[in-house]
């Protein structure tokens, strides 16, 4: 059973000219008789895939892979340079919450604006005009010009116009994590009631976790290429295998400080089956930090912190709250944080890791979210927020 | 059925688009509206005190109607001069100022420049409507004309359109056709009769020793006909001379023709110039 095809994509290469000079003035051109000069770059080589009907796929590879591009590509807003891109039905692109409103208009002559460049004719606009102001939740203030709205108010109204186009395909680039946490979790809902219609989405976002939740398929790119496309969880696995070597080479991202008396030399994650980039709910695991001091350090504390990747500070186990503060440590070692159930909801986590001494005043080392892994859902098979408690749901009439 | 549905759409978003040029145009200024009826009203002032007070210049009579009238004179070739200036100035800017739309959503560009240039014409149509007053309080019965002048700025609408598909798009890619517009434009302004009339300008002059036919030459501005067909219907209520009208016609149609050409062919690359 084969759904038919939403967007289908042939062939598509795209190419950018890249000036030497920015500012283009006819006096360069004039003076060399043609055009400033440029080179090439090829944004999009040669990428073929379909996307079929109800299909969420996320579009997931490292800044300037090319992801943003083809969305837009998609999206009409760019012209492929070759090959062919073609999409069933109305399209709509969140790109950017509330292109086109115009600042010193009101709120209800901007979603009649913003409506139509969308492309709704009045006629559905006026139809849709209260859906959309209860779901922005602006009524009191649709007369008011929105250069005096709060940026919450901004994105909710122009998030509510581009849901409310009523797409059989929905772009999104990253607009997702707009707003406050009410809202997300309302714009999230009314994505799943999209999804659960029927409608094709294609979404851009550098959040793997959320990539992991709410697609099904996935596409990888790579320097422009489609490396990879096929079921989400294998896709992103394939990613972060590379992204995992690649930090390697690079020694860690984050920021690093400290005496240097003592190192953290590296971070490991373990599964029962030895080093892995992914983790999965509920499964045993093992942070290793791997250490090396040139001198003896006395009475010295390991900390580990995790951090999601939105930034939210999840936990910051050390030894010395475990009460285990030994003497004194020499030469290389590593010591081990060995959790038996992983209750990391599936997402994207960075780990840090410090070595200070007793009192936490004196750093020897410290490296701020240097190691990135991945939690893939198992058991509690939950999906939002951050930690699961590891409950059970009990009750007669769960029986 | 599609496509009826795509040009209603179009339609839709080319009047809300005209609508929030019109609104954003004076909504931060005390006057408001009033601007768009005071500038012209200035302008006419001050070419009157130049010309009639510094200058001593004679007052073109209007011929059949009599009137004798220098302020109304000015404005029957100001008011479509300033749809011309101010049309292709908005039309030249108006992709780039509205560059972060381009980049983010896909809608026919080309409403971008006509949305302007519309919001150009509501000014006018209603600065004609306050000189078509005046006209008729000085004695000039105006009314059965209004219609050819309502064809006059169609056909120059036409005109004004079409360059300003050009310069709208040539601008992303070279900033500094705003910079070469505005000093074109002021050069233009004297090449038309505007403060002067035509029976001014000499048929014959010469330049280095050789006989240069200047009135012939100088007729060749489409605008020279243009505002002369304004200001016959207006002024002296007569029927504009028939090759003019041919000859203005050509030229609105041509630069729509060659404009949306231009236009489609710069159109692919906009949102990534931008
Ligand atoms: N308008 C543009 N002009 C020139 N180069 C561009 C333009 N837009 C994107 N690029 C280049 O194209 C490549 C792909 O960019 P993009 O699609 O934004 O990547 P991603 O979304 O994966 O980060 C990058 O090298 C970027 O610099």
């Amino acid at each position: 059973m084969t759904a038919p095809v939403a967007v289908s994509v042939e062939n598509l290469s795209k190419r950018f000219r890249l000036y030497h000079e920015r500012n283009q003035s006819l006096k360069a051109s004039l003076v060399r008789g043609r055009r400033a000069r440029f080179e090439e770059l090829w944004a999009l080589r040669d990428v073929t895939l379909d996307v079929h009907e109800g299909t969420t796929l996320g579009l997931i590879g490292k800044n300037g892979s090319g992801k943003s591009t083809l969305l837009k590509t998609m999206a009409k807003i760019l012209r492929p340079d070759r090959g062919r891109i073609s999409v069933q039905g109305r399209l709509s692109a969140l790109l950017e919450l509330g292109a086109g409103f115009h600042p010193e208009l009101s709120g209800r002559e901007n979603i009649f604006l913003n409506g139509s460049i969308l492309g709704l004719g009045r006629k559905e606009l006026k139809r849709k005009f209260d859906e959309i102001v209860s779901f922005a939740e602006v009524e009191p203030f649709l007369d008011t010009p929105v250069k005096d709205y709060s940026s919450g108010m901004y994105v909710r109204l122009g998030f509510s116009v581009a849901i409310n186009v009523d797409p059989a395909v929905l772009l999104v680039d990253e607009v997702l994590a707009v707003g406050d946490e009410r809202f997300q979790r309302k714009c999230k809902e009314k994505f799943a009631d999209l999804q659960a219609d029927g409608r094709t989405v294609v979404i851009v976002s550098h959040d793997l976790g959320a990539v992991r939740n709410l697609c099904d398929e996935a596409v990888l790119l790579e320097d422009g290429r489609l490396e990879r496309a096929g079921p989400v969880g294998e896709v992103i696995d394939h990613y972060l295998g590379q992204v995992h070597r690649d930090r390697l080479d690079e020694g860690g991202l984050g920021a690093r400080w400290g005496t240097g008396e003592g190192r953290i030399e590296r971070i490991e994650v373990l599964d029962d089956r030895g080093a892995a980039a992914v983790l999965r709910t509920g499964d045993p695991a093992v942070f290793r930090l791997h250490y090396q001091t040139p001198e003896p350090l006395e009475r010295p504390v390991f900390t580990m912190a995790v951090y999601s990747v939105e930034g939210i500070h999840v936990t910051e186990p050390s030894t010395r709250d475990a009460g285990l503060v030994p003497d004194k440590i020499e030469g290389r070692g590593h010591v081990d944080l060995r959790v038996d159930r992983l209750l990391l909801v599936p997402g994207t986590y960075d780990i840090g890791a410090s070595l200070t001494d007793l009192t936490g005043a004196h750093s020897y080392d410290v490296r701020h979210r240097a190691f990135r892994f991945e939690v893939a859902p198992g058991t509690p098979a939950e999906r939002h927020g951050v930690v699961s408690l590891g409950g059970r749901w009990e009750g007669e009439a769960l029986e | 059925m599609a496509t009826r549905a795509t040009h209603a759409h179009v339609r839709d978003l080319a009047v809300n688009l005209t609508l929030r040029e019109l609104k954003g145009k004076y909504k931060r200024s005390v006057l408001g509206w009033s601007w768009s009826l005071l500038n012209p009203l200035a302008t006419a002032l001050i070419f009157t005190m130049v010309f009639k007070i510094f200058f001593a210049a004679a007052t073109p009579l209007g011929e059949p109607s009599g009137l004798q009238n220098f302020p109304l004179f000015l404005l029957c070739g100001l008011l479509p001069w300033n749809y011309l200036a101010n049309g292709l100035n908005g039309a030249t800017e108006s992709l780039v100022a509205n560059g972060n739309l381009i980049k983010k959503v896909y809608f026919p560009r080309e409403v971008l420049v006509v949305a302007n240039v519309a919001s150009w014409m509501v000014p006018l149509l209603i600065e004609f409507s306050v000189l078509s007053v005046l006209l008729l309080v000085f004695g000039n019965f105006v009314l059965p004309w209004l219609p050819l002048v309502l064809l006059l700025i169609l056909v120059q609408t036409g005109f004004v359109l079409g360059i300003g598909l050009i310069l709208g798009a040539v601008n992303v890619y070279f900033r500094d056709v705003k910079h070469l517009i505005g000093i074109l434009l002021q050069a233009l302004f004297y090449a038309t009769p505007i403060v002067y009339s035509l029976s001014q300008v000499p048929e014959q002059a010469s330049l280095f020793g050789l006989e240069v036919p200047v009135r012939s030459l100088y007729r060749l501005n489409p605008m020279v006909p243009m505002v002369e067909a304004f200001r016959d219907v207006l002024y002296d209520l007569r029927f504009p001379p028939l090759g003019d009208l041919l000859y203005v016609l050509g030229w609105g149609l041509a630069c729509m023709a060659v404009g949306l050409l231009v236009f489609s062919r710069l159109e692919p690359r906009l949102a990534e110039e931008l």
